[in-house]
């Protein structure tokens, strides 16, 4: 899997969300990225790049566009 | 204003008296404009105060609202379009509930100060979360509760988070083993609310003999003390029961409210509630609502710089309590610390609220 697939695919367990669904993406915008699901996807997202994501950055992970680039803080090219 | 964005820079227990102060005042007179300009209902209420707010030296010369007012009305100071989400207060049922209305600004703001509030006490690395709770509680999202809402924001500060009771309020003694087993020789971090803590965990441990050695446990918890106040359970049994079932000694009981999110006021090593530098409390005396003296009981007023999309960032609680002191706590935190006594009886604040509204 490439590091994109393994993006989406974590939103998608995550917030049982449908891979087409998943760029445009904004938390609290949709019934499935509220505080619970948020939680979950930052799980998924550390459990797939083996990462452990700042308070900072879990707070201003709010799209799945801003997810890139704090991301690449974690060195995990997108 | 302050840039809000900067507010969380700050560090929470740094500034003295005067500079708080200062800082304070000017930010509390800059929200009250903020608010007065974008809530109707607000403008109306200050203008009834009589406050000249370009006048006013010190905030506890503003206008307070009792708490009470966001149960009755719907006080906010965005347009619907830019709400993010509605926080709901617990009622027991039959009471009405608050509700505070939140946009997204809001709503990192007070995420974020929360983070950094915590991290005083549990540092900067997210630590393995046992949280002392059901996992029943967040299954359910229609019924989102305040208990819900609190262990969440809490989890932010948690990896590898486990609920130390099941569906069933049964202690998961196998989950908890093998959790443990894992992260052994590593600090933990706790989260709970008082009353289930005490009820649940404690009497669940007590009865099944099980001793998990959380010695290395730092435990925030919250909710307040009414529930064990009426079993007369006082905080040197509460404390007293962590340590002989799980030998947890660093234990922090916090103060806060679902119309302030974000500005908890912590317990410190001392047994203090401290004021953080975003916030602060003023004691007022129930017969006139003038400032109380130092070490004098009195309702609590709290003040807030994270309220902008509901005009709450000056609040009269029912609950009473007193300062102890002002920058001078043996835990080093500099700010006001005080205590809780309890929650003063309901005629007594209906009173008080009819009586600013008449004015
Ligand atoms: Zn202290």
């Amino acid at each position: 899997m490439t590091n994109l697939e393994k993006y989406i695919n974590a939103f998608v367990e995550s917030l049982e969300v449908a891979a087409e669904d998943v760029p445009a993406l904004k938390y609290g915008e949709s019934d499935q990225w509220d505080s619970v699901g948020h939680m979950s996807l930052i799980a998924a997202l550390e459990d797939a790049f083996d990462i452990m994501v700042d308070m900072d950055d879990i707070i201003d992970l709010s799209s799945f566009e801003k997810g890139k680039e704090i991301l690449a803080k974690y060195d995990v090219e997108i | 204003m302050f840039d809000v964005n900067e507010l969380p820079a700050l560090s929470a227990y740094e500034w003295a008296h005067e500079e708080k102060h200062a800082f304070l005042t000017r930010e509390l007179c800059e929200l009250t404009r903020h608010h007065a300009a974008r809530c109707p209902e607000y403008h109306k209420m200050l203008a009834a105060s009589g406050v000249d707010v370009d006048r006013v030296q010190r905030f506890e010369e503003l206008p307070f609202l009792p708490v009470r007012l966001f149960k009755e009305f719907s006080l906010k100071s965005v347009p619907d379009e830019e709400l993010h989400k509605t926080m709901t207060s617990s009622g027991t049922t039959g009471q009405q509930v608050s509700r505070i209305y939140l946009d997204r600004e809001t709503s990192t703001l007070q995420s974020k100060v929360l983070s950094r509030i915590v991290g005083e006490f549990l540092g900067k690395q997210r630590l393995p979360m046992i949280i002392l709770d059901t996992s029943a509680i967040i299954k359910n999202r229609a019924m989102f509760s305040a208990r819900g809402a609190g262990i969440l924001g809490f989890s932010m500060f948690g990896r590898d988070k486990i609920y130390a009771l099941d569906e069933n309020m049964q202690l998961d003694v196998e989950g908890l083993k093998a959790f443990l087993k894992k992260h052994e020789g590593e600090d933990i971090f706790l989260f709970g609310f008082t009353f289930m803590i005490w009820q649940h965990f404690c009497a669940e441990l007590r009865k099944s003999g099980y001793r998990p050695d959380l010695s290395r446990g730092v435990l925030i918890h919250g909710g307040g003390w009414k529930k064990l106040a009426d079993q007369h359970i006082t905080t040197a049994q509460f404390r007293q029961a962590l340590h002989e079932t799980c030998g947890l000694t660093r234990v922090h009981d916090y103060y806060g409210m679902v119309e302030q999110t974000g500005t908890i006021y912590m317990e410190c090593e001392c047994g203090h509630l401290h004021a953080p530098v975003w916030s602060d409390i003023t004691i007022r005396r129930p017969s006139d609502f003038g400032v109380a003296e130092k070490g004098a009981l009195g309702l609590i007023q709290v003040s807030s710089l994270l309220p902008h999309s509901y005009p709450g960032h000056m609040l009269l609680t029912e609950d009473e309590g007193r300062i102890l002191g002002e920058d001078d706590c043996p835990c080093g935190r500099k700010g006001k610390y005080f205590e809780i006594i309890g929650r003063i009886r309901r005629a007594e604040v209906r009173g008080c609220s009819d009586t600013y509204e008449q004015k």
